[in-house]
Formats: C-alpha cells, sequence, structure tokens
C-alpha cells in the first residue's frame, strides 16, 4: 500500500506536514466565500479551525475534501503529502482514490450521515471494500466489527447488524468515526463532530477521536465553534472570520493571550462567570454577515471596538504561519 | 410472492412474546404489512385464473352459440352470457391473460427507461438535467392516447402495439418520480459522506440513490399499472387494442356498456375485475414499499 510505503519514507518527521494548504480561496460568481486560507497540518498533529456561524469553517474542510457543491469554485493549493498533484487539480477519478483512504470525514449530523437503508456494518464494511484494503467479504465483515470495536461500541456484531435508525446519535457518530478512521488515513477532517450530541457522550467522543489519530498518526483538523472542546483536543488553533484566518497560535498561548480583537470576543463570550454589572454575558456586537457581504479591508472591522480608517486596508499577516495574527492593532503589540 | 399465508391479525399491533428486548434488537424475521399480504394475494390470484385459461375454461370463450344470447347468471353460464352467446365467466378468465401481460409490459418498459433516465438525469450537471427535463415535460404532455393511435396507424392495431405504445408514454412519468428522488437523496449528508469516503458517482447511484428511491418507483409502477389496464380498455374500445375476438377486460367493459340498463351484471364483472386487478397492485406496491424501507418495518414491530 503507497500509504505505508510513504509512511516509512518519511517515519512521522514532524517537519513533513501531511497536509498544506495554501492561499485557498472560494468564490461563487462574485462572492468570495474563502480568502487565502493557508496552514498545514503534521502527522499526528491536532489542528483546531473555530469561528462562529458564516464564517467558512465547514466550506474550508469540504474544499480540502473536494466535495464542494456545484457552483463553488476554489483556488490557491492543497498539498496531500506523497500526491504530487495538487488536490484541487487532481480528476474526480484519483480524488475518490484518495478520498477515504488518505483523507477522512466524520460531519455534523450523525442522524443524517449514514445510509438508512444499509445496515451499518455494511457501510463500514464497504468503506474497506471500496479501496481494496480487504482480502474478501468476510475480512471485511471481521475488519469492520473490530473497527466498531475500536470506537468502543459495546457488542459489535450485533450493532454491526443494525440500522442507523435503531442506534442512538452518539452510537451513529461512532459508526462515522469507524467509518472515516477504516483506512488509517493521513488526514482525518471532524467537522463539528460532537455539536449534535449530548455533553456527557461529547467528552467520551472527543476520548475516541483523539485516540484513533494517535494510533494512526493522523493529522486532525478540528472544526468548532465550541473553544472548551476544541481546547481539549487540539494543540494549536486557527481562527476563521468572514473567510480568512485572523489569527493562529498554540491553543494555550492563543487562549491566555489572545492578540486579534475577534479572538478577544469570542474568548469573553465563552467566559461564563463573566457577567456585566446587569449580569448578562458578554457578547460580540453584530452579526455575521450573510455570505460576502464582509465589508472591504478588515473583515471584522464593522464589529471591531478598534477598528478605524487604517482598517479599510486588508492589515496582511504577522508573524510565522503557525503562530500569527491579521490585525492593525492585535493587543500585546505596541500601537502604530 | 408470500403465498396463501393465514392472516396474522393487524400485523404486528399485538405484542408478540419475546418483544419485551429493548427497542432496534434485530428480529429474525419481521411481521409482513397486510397491504402486501391483500394485494399479494389479489395479484396472485388473477394470475393464477390467468394461468387455468390456457388448459381450462367452463366453456370456449370465442365460441358463439346464437341461442344462448344475454342468459343470466345460472348453473352452467356462472356470469350470464354476452350478446353473441359467449360465456362471460370463460372470457374473463381469458382476458386476465391481457390484463397481465399489458400492464407488466408497459409498466416494464416504462420503469426499466424511465428509472435510469431519471438517476442519470438527477446526477449530471444541473443544466444539463434542466434541460432534458423541460423536453421529458413535453413527452409528458402528449396524451398516451394519442400516440397508441398514431403507433396503430403505423404498425396495425394489436395487443402489443397497445402496450408498447402506453409503455413508452408513461416513460417521462418514471423519469420525472426518479429524477426529484435522485436530486432529494444526492443533497443528503450520507451520499456527502460516501463520496468522502471515495465513492464514485455510478456507485452511490446504484448502492445509495436506487435503494433509497425504490419505495417511489414502486408506487408510481402500481399506479401506472392501473393507468395502463385502464388505457388498454380505452383503445380497445377505439379499435386500436385488442382485437376482436379476443377478449379483454377492457372490451368487455365497453361492449356491455350499451347492454348497461337491461343487462347490468355483463358490465358488473369486467368492471369488478379491473378493480380488483387494479386494488390489487396498489396493495402490493404499498406493501412492497412498507417492507423494503427498514425504518417504517420498526415503527410497526416497536410502537
Amino acid at each position: 500500500m503507497s500509504a505505508d510505503a510513504l509512511a516509512a519514507a518519511h517515519p512521522q518527521d514532524p517537519s513533513v506536514s501531511v497536509l498544506e494548504v495554501r492561499d485557498l480561496t472560494v468564490a461563487t460568481g462574485g462572492h468570495t466565500l474563502l480568502e487565502d486560507v493557508t496552514f498545514s497540518l503534521g502527522p499526528g498533529e491536532r489542528v483546531g479551525l473555530i469561528g462562529e456561524s458564516g464564517s467558512g469553517k465547514s466550506l474550508t474542510a469540504l474544499a480540502v475534501m473536494g466535495l464542494l457543491p456545484e457552483g463553488l469554485t476554489a483556488g490557491g493549493t492543497v498539498q496531500l503529502r506523497g500526491v504530487e498533484t495538487d488536490l484541487l487539480r487532481i480528476g474526480e477519478r484519483e480524488r475518490s482514490g484518495l478520498r477515504g483512504r488518505r483523507l477522512g470525514m466524520v460531519f455534523q449530523e450523525p442522524m443524517t450521515a449514514l445510509n438508512p437503508l444499509m445496515r451499518v456494518g455494511h457501510q463500514v464494511a464497504e468503506v474497506l471494500r471500496i479501496h481494496g484494503t480487504v482480502d474478501d467479504r468476510e475480512d471485511a465483515t471481521r475488519r469492520a466489527q473490530q473497527l466498531l470495536a475500536d470506537v468502543e461500541l459495546p457488542d459489535p456484531v450485533r450493532i454491526a447488524r443494525r440500522y442507523p435508525h435503531q442506534l442512538s446519535g452518539g452510537q451513529r457518530q461512532r459508526v462515522m468515526l469507524a467509518m472515516a478512521l477504516a483506512n488509517g488515513p493521513d488526514v482525518l477532517i471532524c467537522d463539528e463532530p460532537t455539536t449534535a450530541l449530548d455533553v456527557t457522550v461529547q467528552a467520551q467522543m472527543l476520548q475516541l477521536i483523539a485516540a484513533g489519530v494517535a494510533d494512526r498518526t493522523s493529522g486532525l483538523l478540528f472544526i468548532s465553534h465550541d473553544l472548551p472542546v476544541v481546547a481539549t483536543v487540539c494543540e494549536r488553533l486557527l481562527v476563521l472570520y468572514g473567510g480568512r484566518i485572523v489569527e493562529a497560535g498554540p491553543t494555550h498561548q492563543l487562549l491566555t493571550r489572545p492578540r486579534h480583537p475577534y479572538t478577544e470576543g469570542l474568548l469573553a463570550a465563552s467566559d461564563l462567570e463573566a457577567v456585566d454589572d446587569q449580569g448578562r454575558l458578554p457578547t460580540i456586537p453584530g452579526a455575521v454577515p450573510p455570505d460576502g457581504r464582509f465589508p472591504s479591508g478588515c473583515v471584522f472591522r464593522n464589529r471591531c471596538p478598534r477598528g478605524d480608517e487604517a482598517c479599510t486596508v486588508w492589515p496582511g499577516w504577522t508573524g510565522r504561519e503557525d503562530h500569527g495574527v491579521a490585525c492593525w492593532y492585535p493587543s500585546g503589540a505596541p500601537h502604530g | 410472492m408470500s403465498g396463501p399465508q393465514p392472516l396474522s391479525g393487524p400485523s404486528g399491533q399485538v405484542p408478540v412474546p419475546g418483544e419485551d428486548a429493548p427497542p432496534g434488537i434485530t428480529r429474525s424475521r419481521r411481521s409482513l404489512p397486510a397491504s402486501l399480504l391483500v394485494g399479494a394475494t389479489l395479484v396472485a390470484s388473477i394470475v393464477v385464473v390467468a394461468l387455468l385459461s390456457f388448459v381450462w375454461t367452463p366453456h370456449d370463450p370465442l365460441l358463439v352459440q346464437g341461442a344462448q344470447r344475454l342468459q343470466g347468471p345460472s348453473g352452467e353460464f356462472w356470469f350470464g352470457t354476452d350478446r353473441f352467446g359467449r360465456d362471460v365467466f370463460s372470457r374473463l378468465m381469458y382476458g386476465a391473460r391481457t390484463t397481465l401481460l399489458v400492464g407488466v409490459v408497459a409498466v416494464g418498459i416504462a420503469g426499466l427507461i424511465g428509472t435510469p433516465l431519471g438517476v442519470l438525469m438527477g446526477s449530471s450537471p444541473r443544466v444539463l438535467g434542466e434541460v432534458v427535463m423541460r423536453f421529458n415535460d413535453l413527452l409528458l404532455a402528449f396524451p398516451a392516447l394519442l400516440l397508441a393511435v398514431m403507433f396503430g396507424a403505423v404498425y396495425g392495431s394489436s395487443t402489443l402495439t397497445a402496450m408498447v405504445a402506453i409503455g413508452i408514454a408513461t416513460i417521462p412519468v418514471f423519469a420525472r418520480v426518479a429524477r426529484s428522488g435522485t436530486l432529494q437523496v444526492l443533497s443528503s449528508d450520507y451520499v456527502l459522506a460516501a463520496r468522502s469516503a471515495g465513492r464514485t458517482k455510478l456507485a452511490i447511484a446504484v448502492r445509495h440513490v436506487l435503494p433509497n428511491i425504490s419505495g417511489l418507483v414502486i408506487v408510481q409502477a402500481s399506479v401506472s399499472f392501473a393507468i395502463a389496464v385502464l388505457a388498454e380498455a380505452a383503445l380497445s374500445f377505439l379499435g386500436f387494442g385488442t382485437q376482436p375476438p379476443t377478449p379483454s377486460w377492457g372490451r368487455m367493459l365497453q361492449e356491455a356498456q350499451e347492454l348497461v340498463a337491461v343487462r347490468p351484471a355483463q358490465a358488473v364483472a369486467p368492471g369488478l375485475a379491473i378493480a380488483l386487478a387494479v386494488l390489487g397492485f396498489n396493495l402490493l406496491g404499498d406493501g412492497l414499499r412498507d417492507r423494503l424501507d427498514p425504518r417504517l418495518d420498526d415503527r410497526r414491530g416497536t410502537e
């Protein structure tokens, strides 16, 4: 298998990233929905992509997977380790061969992400059989049961014979995770994998995801709007707003010393202890504008407490790619 | 077909012993929907009658007996005789063949061509799909009977031309239903998940789309079957379908029309036969759809 050969050629070298996204831009007609998104993902690295609804988180995931809906076009480059061609320019046939084998994805809504007419064991087995990673039908069935056991589903043999509607949301999401991890992907993308789950189930699911990527030294791109969730899973964070990465950094630093006013706002809004003198939680004023209606220049300037004339021009990126900010007036730096 | 099984009451409503297991336990055998049993029984009896007519009928269905015209039901002629003195019951048996043949062939042509066409158009780029479907709408507006009359004029009137024409005219209906179902399935998360797992378009169409639209197609097939039977009756009346003296239920109904005041039984017999056939196929379609959907099955079983 080529993935094994590759892993052997680069024995978990953290300097060789498994996924390189450069200047990813997604547009529909006249609107730009995602602009100049740049990040990389090392083997076994867990990176969080945070931002509120409409900031372009899911779009980033779909663009990397090559699953953008009809009518959306992507620019920039997406490089997967060991694949010569840019993933955005690769043929659909080749891309199908990579999806599910080297790229895995878990979706937000476990209630609808499984085919209602197929037994779940069969759906897991199918992922193995598509890419020819098993010898025969029995082997696939056995491996599927093992995968279901790996995500700590009780009595996997019986669960495998159930239909999706007979499982709970948490169980279905585990099945989805088993499918995404089935072929030991280099990159696992989780798009709000715990948003639809109970809080108690969330923690177990997060552990399973972390364990799953650790076992396979897969790079994890974890998408969420939930800061505490992201903080428990990820080593490094990317903050997305208005289709642009506005700040990036190691989780601890970013959460303790945020530099972009948007990140500060997000943190203030998630701090349940901090209330103003009327007992209200702090919020970021305004709302995310509808697609493509972000202001020119800095996308956050119409909601930003520090915005002024300088912000009509996009501030550009300062700092390293994995630790930096895009702001004219970042906190913790001398102004002007 | 399930054969003559005893009806087990309103299926699954009564708690069966051993059903107290937690919901969702896979049972070895699931209860059959009542509609499936009734529909299958009706359809099976029509098939049996049609087959039986090849080897045995009470009288020769084509034998004209001037002395026996317009007799009422009796021990010898169960449903009476028509105005040529032919035995109505024998003709009904013989007519079942025509009815089944027309329904199965017409729906078969329409379903086998229309469904893949609809799935294909649903899976192709939006613009192409829309253009083809507008053309499809054009065909949909073209009356089946007119097409059948044209076919009759070109290829000669017969049961064959009638059913092929009805089948062709029904293709757009299936294409439409299949496409709308396909669009719905393709926009679902599990198709996105299947694509993220590396499934190709063709595989998704076969493994995910077809099973999930089968309910729609089956119901459409049972409705189209009923329409095909009625269309054949109308065509036969106009002289473009089954040619005399071969009996068909439609022809018998039309021939009895002018006698309905004096001999109502003549019209009732083929009318009832058509109604039962249509009902049977509709119930069979409904039942099959329910049977094929594990979600519906479970709701019945556990609630």
